[in-house]
């Protein structure tokens, strides 16, 4: 789980940060469903994790569908120069 | 029944160590793709099938149906997974983002 937050806080461009979030929503649902067995009442946590699944997806497409308009990524001068 | 959850708990886990591994030490933006859309998805059908299998283990009603519910999560994961890793892929194509390339001269 530390590990795709640490992408998500160095990642040089946003699109790496949308790779840690994805990677943190898909671990998030299978905690989900641990912390259900835990308490012993796993089918109210099944319906949090669905519902945290479906989140997730549609959080991942609205901000790759938000930042792909964005054009000051890396300037055309072949200059790896990452701007965000 | 309880060796096969532990083994299938286990490859899970190799699954998800390997993504998140994967996620830090690609070298650029596209390949790291690989590993978190693959390696996730994977770890998380596995996981989740040791979780439908342990708690189908009383056989009642009530419990046939929470693994039901938990199949209908991988199949759900299953799908839109990938979809998102694509739309991903489509927004930095679309950003300008050059793929890395290996240079020589390091």
């Amino acid at each position: 789980m530390l590990l795709p937050t640490y992408r998500c806080l160095i990642g040089p461009t946003v699109f790496d940060r949308l790779v840690g979030v994805n990677a943190i929503g898909s671990k998030t649902i299978v905690m989900l469903i641990l912390i259900g067995l835990i308490y012993k009442r796993v089918d109210m946590f099944v319906d949090i994790a669905l519902a945290y699944a479906m989140l997730n997806f549609i959080a991942v497409l609205a901000a790759s569908r938000y930042f792909q308009k964005q054009k000051g990524l890396y300037d055309k001068t072949g200059k790896r120069t990452p701007l965000i | 029944m309880m060796v096969t959850i532990m083994i299938l708990l286990i490859f899970g886990l190799i699954f998800f160590a390997g993504g998140a591994i994967g996620i830090i030490r690609f070298p650029d933006f596209y390949s790291r793709l690989h590993p978190a859309g693959k390696l996730d998805t994977g770890g998380l059908v596995i996981t989740m099938s040791a979780f439908a299998l342990y708690t189908i283990q009383p056989f009642d009603l009530e419990a046939i149906i929470t693994s039901i519910k938990i199949i209908l999560i991988v199949v759900f994961v299953f799908i839109t997974s990938p979809t998102a890793i694509h739309s991903i892929v489509d927004a930095g194509i679309r950003a300008g983002l050059e793929p890395w390339e290996k240079q020589e001269d390091k």
